[in-house]
Protein backbone atom coordinates (compact mmCIF):
# COMPACT_ATOMS: atom_id res chain seq x y z
CA UNK A 1 0.00 0.00 0.00
CA UNK A 2 2.27 2.31 1.34
CA UNK A 3 4.31 2.60 -2.31
CA UNK A 4 1.30 3.08 -3.99
CA UNK A 5 0.68 6.30 -2.20
CA UNK A 6 2.75 8.69 -4.47
CA UNK A 7 0.73 7.97 -7.28
CA UNK A 8 -2.15 9.26 -6.03
CA UNK A 9 -1.02 11.87 -4.09
CA UNK A 10 -1.02 15.10 -6.78
CA UNK A 11 1.82 17.25 -6.35
CA UNK A 12 0.48 21.12 -5.46
CA UNK A 13 2.72 22.90 -8.48
CA UNK A 14 0.56 20.07 -10.71
CA UNK A 15 -2.63 20.88 -8.88
CA UNK A 16 -2.02 24.25 -9.29
CA UNK A 17 -1.37 23.66 -13.11
CA UNK A 18 -4.49 22.04 -13.25
CA UNK A 19 -7.02 24.36 -11.58
CA UNK A 20 -5.55 27.45 -13.68
CA UNK A 21 -6.23 24.80 -16.62
CA UNK A 22 -9.95 24.02 -15.99
CA UNK A 23 -10.97 26.87 -13.66
CA UNK A 24 -12.40 29.15 -16.23
CA UNK A 25 -13.86 26.72 -17.44
CA UNK A 26 -15.70 25.55 -14.64
CA UNK A 27 -16.38 29.31 -13.40
CA UNK A 28 -18.02 29.37 -17.26
CA UNK A 29 -20.13 26.58 -18.34
CA UNK A 30 -20.37 25.06 -14.36
CA UNK A 31 -22.30 27.89 -14.03
CA UNK A 32 -24.92 26.58 -16.10
CA UNK A 33 -26.23 24.19 -13.85
CA UNK A 34 -26.07 20.40 -14.81
CA UNK A 35 -26.79 19.55 -18.78
CA UNK A 36 -29.80 17.66 -20.00
CA UNK A 37 -28.56 14.86 -21.69
CA UNK A 38 -27.83 15.51 -24.91
CA UNK A 39 -29.29 13.46 -28.16
CA UNK A 40 -29.45 13.48 -32.46
CA UNK A 41 -26.19 14.17 -34.12
CA UNK A 42 -24.29 17.75 -33.58
CA UNK A 43 -21.88 17.77 -36.25
CA UNK A 44 -21.72 21.70 -37.91
CA UNK A 45 -17.60 21.13 -38.94
CA UNK A 46 -18.98 17.91 -40.93
CA UNK A 47 -16.75 18.49 -44.24
CA UNK A 48 -13.29 18.97 -42.18
CA UNK A 49 -14.49 15.47 -39.75
CA UNK A 50 -14.74 14.15 -43.07
CA UNK A 51 -11.39 14.85 -44.59
CA UNK A 52 -9.95 13.69 -41.03
CA UNK A 53 -11.61 10.47 -41.15
CA UNK A 54 -10.50 9.40 -45.03
CA UNK A 55 -7.14 9.90 -43.24
CA UNK A 56 -7.29 8.00 -40.17
CA UNK A 57 -9.35 5.18 -42.58
CA UNK A 58 -6.14 4.97 -44.70
CA UNK A 59 -3.93 5.35 -42.02
CA UNK A 60 -5.79 2.33 -40.50
CA UNK A 61 -5.45 0.55 -43.65
CA UNK A 62 -1.89 1.05 -44.18
CA UNK A 63 -0.50 1.04 -40.59
CA UNK A 64 -2.43 -0.34 -38.13
CA UNK A 65 -4.11 -3.15 -39.27
CA UNK A 66 -1.61 -5.01 -40.70
CA UNK A 67 0.71 -3.95 -37.94
CA UNK A 68 -1.88 -5.30 -34.78
CA UNK A 69 -2.22 -8.39 -37.36
CA UNK A 70 1.63 -9.12 -37.54
CA UNK A 71 2.00 -8.07 -33.84
CA UNK A 72 -0.54 -10.38 -32.24
CA UNK A 73 0.88 -13.21 -34.88
CA UNK A 74 4.53 -12.94 -33.30
CA UNK A 75 3.71 -11.98 -30.05
CA UNK A 76 2.75 -15.20 -27.13
CA UNK A 77 -0.61 -14.20 -25.16
CA UNK A 78 0.68 -13.33 -22.24
CA UNK A 79 3.34 -10.72 -23.70
CA UNK A 80 0.66 -9.00 -25.39
CA UNK A 81 -1.35 -9.34 -21.96
CA UNK A 82 1.11 -8.28 -20.05
CA UNK A 83 1.67 -5.20 -22.20
CA UNK A 84 -2.09 -4.42 -22.22
CA UNK A 85 -1.89 -4.62 -18.14
CA UNK A 86 0.62 -2.78 -17.52
CA UNK A 87 -1.15 -0.03 -19.82
CA UNK A 88 -4.18 -0.09 -17.77
CA UNK A 89 -2.35 0.06 -14.78
CA UNK A 90 -0.41 3.04 -15.54
CA UNK A 91 -3.51 5.02 -16.31
CA UNK A 92 -4.89 4.51 -12.72
CA UNK A 93 -3.17 7.25 -11.23
CA UNK A 94 -5.00 9.49 -13.88
CA UNK A 95 -8.41 8.03 -13.47
CA UNK A 96 -8.51 7.94 -9.71
CA UNK A 97 -7.51 11.43 -10.28
CA UNK A 98 -10.46 12.29 -12.26
CA UNK A 99 -12.49 9.85 -9.88
CA UNK A 100 -11.78 12.29 -6.81
CA UNK A 101 -12.67 15.47 -9.25
CA UNK A 102 -16.05 13.54 -9.77
CA UNK A 103 -16.47 13.06 -5.69
CA UNK A 104 -16.81 9.74 -6.93
CA UNK A 105 -15.29 8.10 -3.67
CA UNK A 106 -16.06 4.50 -4.28
CA UNK A 107 -14.37 4.06 -7.61
CA UNK A 108 -11.48 5.76 -6.46
CA UNK A 109 -11.11 3.44 -3.56
CA UNK A 110 -11.52 0.48 -5.66
CA UNK A 111 -8.86 1.69 -8.64
CA UNK A 112 -6.39 2.67 -5.59
CA UNK A 113 -7.17 -0.92 -4.60
CA UNK A 114 -6.19 -2.27 -7.98
CA UNK A 115 -3.58 -0.22 -8.34
CA UNK A 116 -1.72 -1.27 -5.35
CA UNK A 117 -3.14 -5.04 -5.65
CA UNK A 118 -1.52 -4.82 -9.47
CA UNK A 119 1.71 -3.08 -9.04
CA UNK A 120 2.79 -5.30 -6.22
CA UNK A 121 1.55 -8.52 -6.37
CA UNK A 122 0.52 -7.92 -9.89
CA UNK A 123 4.86 -7.42 -10.56
CA UNK A 124 4.51 -3.94 -11.71
CA UNK A 125 1.31 -4.09 -13.44
CA UNK A 126 1.71 -6.88 -15.97
CA UNK A 127 -0.49 -9.09 -14.28
CA UNK A 128 -4.21 -8.24 -13.43
CA UNK A 129 -4.38 -9.37 -10.17
CA UNK A 130 -7.27 -7.50 -9.01
CA UNK A 131 -9.58 -8.36 -11.78
CA UNK A 132 -9.25 -12.52 -11.66
CA UNK A 133 -9.81 -11.18 -7.69
CA UNK A 134 -13.06 -9.58 -8.98
CA UNK A 135 -11.90 -6.12 -8.63
CA UNK A 136 -12.56 -4.77 -12.06
CA UNK A 137 -11.41 -1.53 -14.01
CA UNK A 138 -13.63 1.37 -13.41
CA UNK A 139 -12.51 3.59 -15.70
CA UNK A 140 -13.00 6.85 -16.58
CA UNK A 141 -11.30 10.05 -18.11
CA UNK A 142 -11.32 14.33 -17.69
CA UNK A 143 -13.88 14.38 -20.54
CA UNK A 144 -16.29 12.81 -18.17
CA UNK A 145 -15.38 14.69 -15.17
CA UNK A 146 -16.34 17.76 -17.24
CA UNK A 147 -19.51 16.60 -17.76
CA UNK A 148 -19.91 15.65 -13.89
CA UNK A 149 -19.27 19.02 -13.80
CA UNK A 150 -22.05 20.27 -16.16
CA UNK A 151 -19.82 21.16 -19.26
CA UNK A 152 -21.82 20.58 -22.41
CA UNK A 153 -20.94 17.81 -24.93
CA UNK A 154 -20.16 20.24 -27.85
CA UNK A 155 -20.04 19.48 -31.21
CA UNK A 156 -18.49 15.89 -32.81
CA UNK A 157 -15.09 15.72 -33.91
CA UNK A 158 -13.34 13.32 -35.55
CA UNK A 159 -9.79 13.74 -34.40
CA UNK A 160 -6.58 12.93 -36.42
CA UNK A 161 -5.70 9.21 -35.33
CA UNK A 162 -7.24 9.29 -32.09
CA UNK A 163 -10.94 9.20 -33.46
CA UNK A 164 -14.24 10.26 -33.07
CA UNK A 165 -15.12 12.24 -29.95
CA UNK A 166 -16.84 15.56 -29.11
CA UNK A 167 -15.54 19.06 -28.30
CA UNK A 168 -15.91 17.95 -24.67
CA UNK A 169 -13.86 14.88 -24.75
CA UNK A 170 -11.27 16.28 -27.03
CA UNK A 171 -10.62 19.03 -24.09
CA UNK A 172 -10.50 16.27 -21.31
CA UNK A 173 -8.26 13.87 -23.75
CA UNK A 174 -5.92 16.69 -24.16
CA UNK A 175 -6.29 17.55 -20.16
CA UNK A 176 -5.62 13.91 -19.35
CA UNK A 177 -2.71 13.97 -21.20
CA UNK A 178 -1.00 17.07 -20.13
CA UNK A 179 -2.14 16.45 -16.19
CA UNK A 180 -0.96 12.97 -16.03
CA UNK A 181 0.56 12.23 -12.81
CA UNK A 182 3.06 10.08 -13.85
CA UNK A 183 4.76 11.97 -16.00
CA UNK A 184 6.35 13.75 -13.06
CA UNK A 185 7.31 10.36 -12.01
CA UNK A 186 8.99 8.80 -14.62
CA UNK A 187 11.61 9.94 -16.09
CA UNK A 188 14.50 9.34 -17.92
CA UNK A 189 14.20 6.48 -20.58
CA UNK A 190 11.31 5.19 -18.20
CA UNK A 191 8.68 7.91 -18.97
CA UNK A 192 8.42 6.22 -22.81
CA UNK A 193 7.28 2.89 -20.76
CA UNK A 194 3.88 4.19 -20.30
CA UNK A 195 3.61 5.52 -24.45
CA UNK A 196 4.67 2.14 -25.14
CA UNK A 197 2.47 0.23 -23.77
CA UNK A 198 -0.36 2.39 -24.65
CA UNK A 199 0.49 1.93 -28.38
CA UNK A 200 1.11 -1.92 -27.70
CA UNK A 201 -2.51 -2.11 -26.41
CA UNK A 202 -4.08 -0.13 -29.17
CA UNK A 203 -2.83 -2.59 -31.28
CA UNK A 204 -3.70 -5.66 -28.97
CA UNK A 205 -7.61 -3.92 -29.44
CA UNK A 206 -7.39 -3.42 -32.67
CA UNK A 207 -6.67 -6.92 -33.55
CA UNK A 208 -8.99 -8.23 -31.16
CA UNK A 209 -11.99 -6.66 -32.48
CA UNK A 210 -10.80 -6.81 -36.03
CA UNK A 211 -14.18 -7.90 -37.07
CA UNK A 212 -16.10 -5.53 -35.48
CA UNK A 213 -13.85 -2.61 -36.76
CA UNK A 214 -13.03 -3.85 -39.94
CA UNK A 215 -16.95 -4.15 -40.45
CA UNK A 216 -17.59 -0.75 -39.73
CA UNK A 217 -14.48 0.96 -41.49
CA UNK A 218 -14.68 -1.12 -44.44
CA UNK A 219 -18.15 -2.56 -45.18
CA UNK A 220 -20.85 0.02 -44.32
CA UNK A 221 -21.85 2.06 -46.62
CA UNK A 222 -20.52 5.60 -44.79
CA UNK A 223 -18.35 4.49 -42.57
CA UNK A 224 -18.12 8.43 -41.52
CA UNK A 225 -21.83 8.56 -40.26
CA UNK A 226 -21.28 5.11 -38.67
CA UNK A 227 -18.70 5.87 -36.44
CA UNK A 228 -19.70 9.06 -35.39
CA UNK A 229 -23.21 6.90 -34.48
CA UNK A 230 -21.59 4.64 -32.85
CA UNK A 231 -19.57 6.72 -30.69
CA UNK A 232 -21.76 9.06 -29.36
CA UNK A 233 -24.38 6.74 -28.40
CA UNK A 234 -21.92 4.65 -26.20
CA UNK A 235 -20.36 7.42 -24.77
CA UNK A 236 -23.38 8.77 -24.16
CA UNK A 237 -24.42 5.97 -22.62
CA UNK A 238 -21.08 5.30 -20.70
CA UNK A 239 -21.90 9.09 -19.54
CA UNK A 240 -25.66 9.13 -18.70
CA UNK A 241 -25.74 5.68 -17.29
CA UNK A 242 -27.54 3.37 -19.93
CA UNK A 243 -29.98 3.86 -22.73
CA UNK A 244 -31.75 7.10 -23.18
CA UNK A 245 -35.68 7.72 -23.21
CA UNK A 246 -34.73 9.03 -26.62
CA UNK A 247 -33.18 5.85 -28.19
CA UNK A 248 -35.90 3.98 -27.09
CA UNK A 249 -38.31 4.89 -30.54
CA UNK A 250 -41.16 3.21 -31.32
CA UNK A 251 -41.26 2.19 -35.13
CA UNK A 252 -44.83 0.51 -34.43
CA UNK A 253 -46.17 4.30 -33.66
CA UNK A 254 -44.70 5.63 -37.31
CA UNK B 1 -73.69 14.39 -28.02
CA UNK B 2 -77.06 12.43 -26.03
CA UNK B 3 -75.88 9.64 -28.73
CA UNK B 4 -72.31 8.76 -26.88
CA UNK B 5 -74.19 7.78 -23.34
CA UNK B 6 -75.49 4.45 -24.77
CA UNK B 7 -71.99 3.88 -25.82
CA UNK B 8 -70.55 4.61 -22.98
CA UNK B 9 -72.20 2.66 -20.80
CA UNK B 10 -71.70 0.08 -22.92
CA UNK B 11 -68.21 0.53 -22.46
CA UNK B 12 -68.72 0.68 -18.75
CA UNK B 13 -71.01 -2.63 -18.74
CA UNK B 14 -68.14 -4.17 -20.46
CA UNK B 15 -65.32 -2.89 -18.45
CA UNK B 16 -67.21 -4.43 -15.35
CA UNK B 17 -67.29 -7.85 -17.15
CA UNK B 18 -63.66 -7.82 -17.70
CA UNK B 19 -62.47 -6.96 -14.24
CA UNK B 20 -65.26 -9.48 -12.97
CA UNK B 21 -63.66 -11.86 -15.26
CA UNK B 22 -60.14 -10.73 -14.36
CA UNK B 23 -60.88 -10.88 -10.78
CA UNK B 24 -61.84 -14.29 -11.23
CA UNK B 25 -59.34 -15.77 -13.16
CA UNK B 26 -56.96 -14.27 -10.66
CA UNK B 27 -58.80 -15.97 -7.91
CA UNK B 28 -58.38 -19.05 -9.77
CA UNK B 29 -54.67 -18.89 -9.79
CA UNK B 30 -54.49 -18.15 -13.11
CA UNK B 31 -51.46 -16.35 -13.92
CA UNK B 32 -50.26 -17.49 -17.85
CA UNK B 33 -48.96 -14.09 -19.22
CA UNK B 34 -50.11 -15.08 -22.75
CA UNK B 35 -52.70 -12.21 -22.73
CA UNK B 36 -50.71 -9.02 -22.35
CA UNK B 37 -46.94 -8.59 -22.31
CA UNK B 38 -46.17 -8.14 -18.89
CA UNK B 39 -43.01 -7.57 -17.36
CA UNK B 40 -42.63 -11.33 -16.72
CA UNK B 41 -43.34 -12.34 -20.19
CA UNK B 42 -41.05 -9.57 -22.03
CA UNK B 43 -38.52 -10.89 -19.70
CA UNK B 44 -39.55 -14.65 -20.24
CA UNK B 45 -38.89 -13.54 -24.49
CA UNK B 46 -35.34 -12.62 -23.41
CA UNK B 47 -34.54 -15.38 -21.11
CA UNK B 48 -35.30 -17.97 -24.20
CA UNK B 49 -33.99 -15.57 -26.72
CA UNK B 50 -30.49 -15.71 -24.57
CA UNK B 51 -30.37 -19.10 -23.39
CA UNK B 52 -31.06 -20.06 -27.46
CA UNK B 53 -28.91 -17.39 -28.11
CA UNK B 54 -25.79 -18.69 -25.21
CA UNK B 55 -26.14 -22.34 -27.42
CA UNK B 56 -25.52 -20.80 -31.01
CA UNK B 57 -22.55 -19.24 -29.54
CA UNK B 58 -20.95 -22.12 -27.60
CA UNK B 59 -22.09 -24.98 -30.21
CA UNK B 60 -18.60 -24.87 -32.27
CA UNK B 61 -20.98 -24.73 -35.46
CA UNK B 62 -19.47 -23.24 -38.34
CA UNK B 63 -19.32 -19.55 -39.99
CA UNK B 64 -22.45 -21.33 -42.47
CA UNK B 65 -24.28 -22.72 -39.70
CA UNK B 66 -24.42 -20.26 -36.90
CA UNK B 67 -25.82 -17.91 -40.05
CA UNK B 68 -28.43 -20.11 -40.43
CA UNK B 69 -29.16 -20.89 -36.80
CA UNK B 70 -28.81 -16.82 -36.26
CA UNK B 71 -31.41 -16.33 -38.83
CA UNK B 72 -33.89 -18.67 -37.22
CA UNK B 73 -33.46 -17.32 -34.05
CA UNK B 74 -33.99 -13.38 -35.59
CA UNK B 75 -37.40 -14.97 -36.99
CA UNK B 76 -38.46 -16.75 -34.17
CA UNK B 77 -38.04 -13.80 -31.80
CA UNK B 78 -37.34 -10.60 -33.46
CA UNK B 79 -40.18 -9.10 -35.72
CA UNK B 80 -38.31 -8.71 -38.53
CA UNK B 81 -40.69 -6.88 -40.65
CA UNK B 82 -41.11 -3.76 -38.36
CA UNK B 83 -37.36 -3.23 -38.05
CA UNK B 84 -36.64 -4.00 -41.56
CA UNK B 85 -39.41 -0.93 -42.44
CA UNK B 86 -37.87 0.82 -39.79
CA UNK B 87 -34.29 0.62 -41.57
CA UNK B 88 -35.76 1.75 -44.38
CA UNK B 89 -37.09 5.14 -43.03
CA UNK B 90 -38.88 7.61 -45.48
CA UNK B 91 -38.16 5.88 -48.60
CA UNK B 92 -40.63 2.65 -46.96
CA UNK B 93 -43.16 4.96 -47.87
CA UNK B 94 -42.92 4.93 -51.40
CA UNK B 95 -41.79 1.40 -51.81
CA UNK B 96 -44.40 -0.46 -53.81
CA UNK B 97 -45.71 -3.70 -51.89
CA UNK B 98 -43.72 -5.90 -54.34
CA UNK B 99 -40.35 -4.10 -52.99
CA UNK B 100 -41.52 -4.29 -49.67
CA UNK B 101 -41.92 -7.94 -49.69
CA UNK B 102 -38.49 -8.60 -50.93
CA UNK B 103 -36.18 -5.68 -48.93
CA UNK B 104 -37.69 -7.52 -46.21
CA UNK B 105 -36.73 -10.30 -47.11
CA UNK B 106 -33.33 -9.52 -48.05
CA UNK B 107 -33.08 -7.37 -44.85
CA UNK B 108 -33.52 -10.90 -42.61
CA UNK B 109 -30.94 -12.65 -44.19
CA UNK B 110 -28.53 -9.08 -43.68
CA UNK B 111 -29.35 -8.98 -40.17
CA UNK B 112 -28.30 -12.56 -39.69
CA UNK B 113 -25.13 -12.34 -41.25
CA UNK B 114 -24.30 -8.74 -39.97
CA UNK B 115 -25.29 -9.39 -36.23
CA UNK B 116 -24.52 -13.19 -36.73
CA UNK B 117 -21.19 -11.33 -37.28
CA UNK B 118 -21.05 -9.55 -34.25
CA UNK B 119 -22.24 -12.45 -31.82
CA UNK B 120 -19.80 -14.86 -33.38
CA UNK B 121 -17.03 -12.56 -31.52
CA UNK B 122 -19.39 -13.56 -28.17
CA UNK B 123 -18.20 -17.24 -28.72
CA UNK B 124 -16.93 -18.66 -25.48
CA UNK B 125 -18.82 -16.24 -23.37
CA UNK B 126 -22.26 -15.57 -21.80
CA UNK B 127 -25.34 -13.90 -21.69
CA UNK B 128 -27.27 -12.95 -18.49
CA UNK B 129 -30.45 -11.12 -18.28
CA UNK B 130 -30.87 -9.13 -15.50
CA UNK B 131 -33.73 -6.92 -15.18
CA UNK B 132 -36.85 -5.43 -17.06
CA UNK B 133 -38.90 -2.42 -16.81
CA UNK B 134 -41.92 -0.64 -18.33
CA UNK B 135 -41.08 2.09 -21.08
CA UNK B 136 -43.28 3.62 -23.06
CA UNK B 137 -42.44 1.72 -26.36
CA UNK B 138 -43.52 -1.67 -24.59
CA UNK B 139 -40.59 -3.11 -22.46
CA UNK B 140 -36.47 -2.73 -21.94
CA UNK B 141 -35.01 -6.37 -20.93
CA UNK B 142 -31.15 -5.65 -19.69
CA UNK B 143 -28.84 -8.23 -20.08
CA UNK B 144 -24.86 -8.42 -18.77
CA UNK B 145 -22.53 -9.92 -22.02
CA UNK B 146 -19.68 -11.84 -20.20
CA UNK B 147 -17.06 -12.47 -22.57
CA UNK B 148 -13.50 -14.03 -22.14
CA UNK B 149 -10.74 -11.01 -21.14
CA UNK B 150 -13.40 -8.44 -21.71
CA UNK B 151 -14.98 -6.20 -19.22
CA UNK B 152 -18.67 -7.09 -18.62
CA UNK B 153 -20.86 -5.01 -20.80
CA UNK B 154 -24.89 -4.30 -21.37
CA UNK B 155 -27.06 -5.67 -24.14
CA UNK B 156 -30.67 -4.00 -23.75
CA UNK B 157 -33.30 -5.54 -25.65
CA UNK B 158 -37.11 -3.98 -26.28
CA UNK B 159 -39.50 -5.69 -26.73
CA UNK B 160 -43.31 -5.30 -27.43
CA UNK B 161 -46.42 -7.36 -28.62
CA UNK B 162 -47.86 -4.71 -30.57
CA UNK B 163 -47.18 -7.02 -33.85
CA UNK B 164 -49.47 -9.55 -31.81
CA UNK B 165 -47.15 -11.59 -30.99
CA UNK B 166 -44.51 -10.87 -27.86
CA UNK B 167 -41.69 -9.87 -30.20
CA UNK B 168 -38.12 -8.08 -29.79
CA UNK B 169 -37.80 -5.35 -32.27
CA UNK B 170 -34.78 -3.41 -30.96
CA UNK B 171 -31.48 -4.00 -29.13
CA UNK B 172 -28.75 -1.99 -27.89
CA UNK B 173 -24.80 -3.07 -27.58
CA UNK B 174 -23.21 -0.61 -25.24
CA UNK B 175 -25.98 1.41 -26.06
CA UNK B 176 -25.71 1.77 -29.30
CA UNK B 177 -29.07 0.80 -31.10
CA UNK B 178 -29.71 -1.32 -33.44
CA UNK B 179 -32.90 0.58 -35.19
CA UNK B 180 -30.18 3.73 -35.57
CA UNK B 181 -27.51 2.01 -37.05
CA UNK B 182 -29.45 0.16 -39.51
CA UNK B 183 -30.98 3.20 -40.74
CA UNK B 184 -27.97 5.28 -41.14
CA UNK B 185 -26.51 1.88 -43.10
CA UNK B 186 -29.51 1.90 -45.07
CA UNK B 187 -29.88 5.35 -45.44
CA UNK B 188 -26.27 5.64 -47.11
CA UNK B 189 -26.38 2.62 -49.64
CA UNK B 190 -30.13 4.04 -50.53
CA UNK B 191 -27.68 7.36 -51.11
CA UNK B 192 -24.79 5.35 -53.09
CA UNK B 193 -27.73 4.39 -55.39
CA UNK B 194 -29.46 7.37 -56.31
CA UNK B 195 -32.45 6.05 -54.03
CA UNK B 196 -33.08 3.51 -56.44
CA UNK B 197 -34.76 0.48 -54.00
CA UNK B 198 -34.33 -2.43 -56.02
CA UNK B 199 -30.81 -1.97 -56.82
CA UNK B 200 -30.57 -1.25 -53.17
CA UNK B 201 -32.84 -5.17 -52.29
CA UNK B 202 -29.94 -6.94 -54.97
CA UNK B 203 -27.10 -5.30 -52.90
CA UNK B 204 -28.54 -6.21 -49.47
CA UNK B 205 -28.73 -9.64 -50.31
CA UNK B 206 -24.93 -10.22 -50.24
CA UNK B 207 -24.09 -7.33 -47.64
CA UNK B 208 -23.04 -8.18 -44.52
Amino acid sequence: MKHSLPFVTTRPDRLRRLFLLVLPLTVGLAACAPQPRPSGINDPGETQNRRVHAFNTALDRAILKPASHSYMKVTPNPIARGASNLAANLSLPGVIANDLLQLKLGDATSNTLRLALNSTFGIAGLIDVASQNGLAQRDTDFGQTLQVWGVGEGAYVELPILGPSTQRDALGTVVDFAADPLRRLLTGPRRYISPVAHALKKLEDRDTYASTVDSILYDSADSYAQARLLYLQSRRSKLYGGVSAADLEDPYAQ
Amino acid sequence: MPSKIPHERTGFDRRQTLIGLAAGLMAAGWTSPVLALSNAAARHLIDQLVGDLNKIINSGGSKATMYREFENLFSKYADVPIIARSSLGVAWRRASAGQRRRYTAAFRGYMARKYGNRFREFIGGKIVVTGVHKVKSGYLVSSVAHLKGQAPFAVDWQVSDKSGKNKMFNLFIEGISLLATERTEVAAMLDKRRGNIDKLIRDLKTAS
